[in-house]
């Protein structure tokens, strides 16, 4: 899968998990840019993520997670170790 | 079209945006909606408001509003036990009971001196206890979700012989919980059942659990919230009834009118025809638990009854079928002939087909009817159906059982009326008796079953849960009525439910429900049952009677229904609502064809 295409898939996850279809990530981007990114949505977003990737986020991974950027490369990483 | 939307399939991202496009279009009840909106509580142990949209979307499927309130964190008992809490604020008119394995495992261990087999017992009398307290203080249906198995075993196989285990807690709690559940008449939500065969890790993931207390995984959240809309459909009578089924490679591998009698694939002998057999069998067992069968294929008629007559491997008859359409028109107008022929609403439909194109024709032309996604092999058939809930019965009574004979007999006295030359010689010809008595228990299941799902013949459309109709039933100012109808066909079953209230005066009887199936429909049975409607209302020493007319969008067919009954109209509202009177004391029987009135325990 390339670059490209993670960051679409986890497009398609924010913007189904905010109602914005006008959303464009960047890698520097926080829950504090984005008004509604709580922690139940932050959820949501992790569990959208592994059904569509099919990958599974380990408890200790997912906690220092602090923007998109470090979610896209943990995707990556993860879908290289399952190929 | 809202209802429509609800159908797509969603994963739990979707369905929380629809939900939440949803509140912010509809913050209340659409007018549109033909139902009650529903007031759920969903009091749990742990996190539930993942839930929360999935059970709303569900619930919008299946016709039904639902406003959902949930508890503090932690507080559901204190919320239940205190009169001024919001909970009893909101005044539900459902509850569910959520608790996580965790909360009612509490206290049991491996050295606790905790026997799981005492455990389950008071945890039990706990959760009637439970229930009680919530039924005293709301009168409403109660649903309780059953505990998901999430410990791990610790002896084994034979988990259920070390006493000090959760696991085996768990086992004798779910069990328990069933009996108990028949015992109070509360409804379950069989989640262990569903994770059995879906698999545990499809519905509970530690990891959700230690970071957010989630015990359903959000991922299943739409099937759990789908499990309570098939509940609720059923609390409201709401359930699909009629499974209307495509011939050629659904009930049988091949085409019939290709391949002919020996060319098909059914029975012993093939992996496909045994597969077909046994899906012809689970249909064969809903229908004697009381769903409707019908056909729907495009065939030359002949070609298509051929099996059912001379097959030696078909296990349904022609007989099971209540409706059979064979013929190359479209489906979707065949579905509407189907659902005419069977007095029922197109929305009661389940149409099963192996063919996607068809498939697809039904759902963009007819939204309302469920189509499952048959899978390729037949040998998943009755899987597909049975995981789609559609048929969600909370018990099944003798009614249901009887029904698809009804249907068959309503067929036959269709074509009778063909045949006689005039419609009184033929109303006389059905030897009609009537049999009336108040509301029973015996008869309350399908009395609620009426109340909630009639549409044509209802003047009022209100609708009424199990516990408001027996507050009415103990009421001394109501008096209710329940109507069976036999002819030489056989038993109509009920087929008319009243309920009316003399004011304080004493002076007026309002009819504040009557509805009737509309499978007697041009027998005159309203007729005699106004003549019973008097009666009771003169032995309540009422003066006049009261009807109302309140209009929806299916019930224009009784807007003169009390006109020509002899009513007076007392005004009518700009929407078209309408009351009438009749006066008791010069009211005077007509002649009808039920000659035979009989009363039961009043």
């Amino acid at each position: 899968m390339t670059d490209a295409e993670i960051l679409q898939g986890v497009t398609d996850i924010f913007r189904d998990v905010f109602g914005d279809d006008d959303l464009v990530l960047t890698p520097d981007m926080t829950a504090d840019d984005i008004d509604d990114w709580d922690s139940f949505n932050h959820i949501n977003i992790m569990v959208a993520t592994e059904v569509r990737f099919g990958i599974k986020f380990q408890t200790a991974e997912v906690e220092p997670l602090r923007n998109v950027g470090e979610l896209l490369s943990l995707i990556r990483q993860k879908l290289s170790v399952k190929a | 079209m809202l209802v429509g939307l609800a159908n797509l399939r969603m994963d739990f991202l979707r369905t929380n945006r629809l939900d939440r496009l949803l509140l912010e279009r509809f913050p209340t009840p659409p007018a549109a909606l033909q139902t009650k909106p529903i007031r759920l509580a969903l009091l749990a142990s742990s996190t539930a408001d993942h839930l929360l949209p999935a059970i709303r979307i569900a619930a919008l499927r299946r016709g039904l509003w639902v406003t959902i309130y949930t508890n503090q964190y932690g507080q559901y008992q204190q919320e239940l036990l205190d009169g001024s809490s919001p909970l009893h604020l909101f005044a539900p008119d459902i509850i569910v009971f959520a608790f996580d394995a965790r909360h009612l495992a509490h206290g049991i261990g491996a050295g606790s001196g905790r026997t799981s087999d005492s455990l389950a017992d008071s945890t039990t009398a706990r959760l009637v206890t439970l229930w009680q307290t919530a039924r005293a203080a709301f009168g409403c249906p109660i649903i309780q979700q059953t505990a998901l198995q999430v410990f791990p075993a610790l002896i084994g196989n034979n988990e259920h012989r070390f006493d000090g285990s959760a696991y085996g807690f768990l086992q004798r709690l779910n069990a328990r919980l069933r009996t108990a559940a028949d015992a109070e008449r509360i409804e379950l939500l069989a989640l262990d059942d569903r994770a059995a065969a879906d698999g545990i890790a499809a519905w509970y993931d530690p990891v959700m659990w230690h970071r957010a207390k989630q015990e359903v995984h959000p991922a299943a959240a739409p099937l759990y919230g789908d499990m309570i809309g098939r509940l609720l459909a059923s609390l409201q009578g709401r359930s699909f009834k009629c499974l209307v089924l495509d011939l050629d490679n659904t009930l049988w591998g091949g085409v019939i009118g290709d391949d002919g009698l020996d060319g098909i694939v059914l029975g012993q002998g093939s992996a496909r025809g045994e597969s077909f057999v046994e899906f012809q069998e689970y249909v064969r067992d809903l229908a004697q638990r009381g769903i409707i069968l019908a056909v729907c294929s495009k065939n030359d008629e002949a070609n298509a009854l051929a099996p059912f007559h001379s097959h030696p491997d078909m296990v349904l008859k022609r007989s099971d079928i209540a409706a059979f359409v064979a013929n190359w028109d479209d489906k979707p107008a065949n579905l509407r002939r189907i659902a005419r022929q069977l007095n029922i609403g197109i929305d009661a439909l389940v149409f099963a087909d192996d063919n996607p194109f068809e498939r697809d024709i039904v759902r963009r032309n007819l939204p309302m009817v469920a189509v499952p996604e048959l899978p390729v092999d037949p040998a998943f058939y009755s899987r597909a159906i049975a995981d789609g809930g559609y048929f969600e019965t909370l018990s099944v009574t003798p009614e249901d059982v009887d029904r698809a004979a009804h249907y068959q007999a309503n067929l036959e006295r269709t074509t009778l009326q063909a045949a006689a030359t005039d419609l009184p010689q033929y109303l006389k010809s059905l030897d009609m008796v009537m049999h009336s008595g108040p509301f029973d228990k015996v008869g309350l299941q399908r009395i609620v079953q009426l109340i909630n799902k009639t549409n044509q013949f209802n003047l009022t459309t209100r609708r009424y849960t199990e516990e408001e109709v027996l507050a009415q039933m103990a009421d001394p100012q109501v008096a209710t009525l329940q109507l069976r109808l036999l002819d030489r066909f056989g038993d109509n079953g009920m087929i008319a439910v009243v309920i009316g209230r003399i004011d304080d005066r004493g002076r007026d009887f309002t009819i504040d429900s009557w509805l009737m199936s509309c499978r007697v429909l041009g027998r005159q049975a309203e007729v005699s049952t106004l003549q019973l409607i008097v009666e009771a209302a003169r032995q309540l020493g009422a003066e006049r009677l009261v009807g109302e007319y309140c209009p929806t969008a299916k019930n224009a067919m009784v807007c003169d229904h009390y006109a020509k009954l002899g009513f007076d109209l007392a005004d009518r509202q700009d929407d078209g609502a309408s009351r009438w009177v009749l006066p008791l004391a010069s009211f005077a029987p007509t002649e009808n064809f039920i000659a035979n009135v009989r009363k039961n325990n009043d």
